[in-house]
């Protein structure tokens, strides 16, 4: 499979994306700027994480009108996967691809720890290989990462199924001490409607492999690929 | 001619901002005060024209890029 990871003008996860894609995953990928406009040849858009455009005016906001993003929107559209790690996340939301925004975290402070989700459904391409009630481990490093929806959108966002993790404690339960940022309804991640685009504020591809000290990231991009494998085999 | 432009988070959106900035004043000594809100200011020179044409186009460009809907409110003058 094919991955495309984009670049921004201080993206600075897109290295990582890329590792996990090609010597993790054993695919093929490769970076592609945002002043590109074509996404023909890829099979899956991962939009990573960094301060794209210093973060100016919002996060994500400058970016959402890049090139390349007009690309991603048509693909999406054609029901291409699309994941959106941490900036990756906030350029989705800012781009009218996924609903809500992501604010100023309650605390005023950039957080950068360790923190457990709970993967609330396996209905999606990005968490059907995660094992039943197992709890991710995976580093966040964000600002902006509390999630803002308005009443209506959260409701929809639940009974849709959409909400695809949340922070929660060790023992797996959403409570307001677990939330690192004061996110609503403890959102860590949601998926669009059509359920082929996802973002999330965690870092899957920092905690890939056992020598990172975690690999519970790969999780969600096995996922992705058992997903693409999946459509391939229709296909043929 | 300028536009001025002051975009502020909606009520319904957590402020931590301008909570901090309220308990600040309030531990300064600034009693009474209620709650405060922190947003951005933004002034864009035009070079003269007609008024109505800019103040449509910059409406435009605020609810597209400059604030975003979902989170916050704008506020946009003319002079």
């Amino acid at each position: 499979m094919n991955f495309a990871v984009l670049q921004f003008p201080a993206s600075n996860c897109d290295q990582d994306a890329l590792h996990v894609v090609q010597n993790v995953l054993g695919q093929s990928g490769r970076l592609l700027w945002h002043k590109e406009n074509s996404l023909a040849g890829f099979d899956a858009v991962i939009i990573p994480g960094g301060f794209s455009y210093g973060d100016y005016l919002r996060t994500g906001a400058i970016a959402r009108f890049s090139p390349i993003m007009q690309a991603v929107r048509a693909f999406a559209a054609q029901g291409g996967p699309v994941l959106g790690i941490c900036n990756g996340f906030q350029i989705l939301c800012e781009a009218g691809l996924l609903p809500g925004a992501l604010i100023r975290n309650r605390s005023l402070q950039f957080r950068c720890e360790h923190v457990f989700l709970k993967t609330v459904t396996r209905e999606s391409m990005f968490t059907s290989r995660i094992p039943e009630g197992k709890l991710l481990r995976l580093p966040i490093a964000h600002g902006e990462g509390c999630y803002f929806a308005d009443d209506a959108t959260l409701e929809q966002l639940q009974a849709g199924g959409q909400i695809l993790w949340q922070y929660v404690n060790a023992d797996g339960a959403a409570t307001d001490s677990s939330n690192p940022n004061g996110s609503l309804r403890n959102i860590a991640g949601v998926c669009n409607a059509a359920r082929n685009v996802a973002g999330l504020m965690p870092h899957p591809e920092r905690a890939s492999e056992e020598i990172l000290g975690c690999a519970d990231g790969l999780l969600i991009f096995e996922s992705l690929l058992l997903w693409l494998h999946g459509k391939a085999a229709q296909a043929a | 001619m300028k536009a001025k432009i002051i975009v502020t988070p909606k009520k319904a959106v957590l402020d931590p901002q301008g909570k901090t900035v309220a308990n600040a004043l309030e531990q300064m000594g600034y009693k009474g005060i209620g709650a405060v809100h922190v947003g951005k200011y933004l002034e864009i020179e035009l070079p003269g024209g007609d008024r109505e044409s800019w103040r449509k186009q910059l409406d435009d460009a605020c609810r597209k890029i400059l604030s975003n809907p979902v989170i916050e409110d704008y506020q946009l003058e003319i002079q």
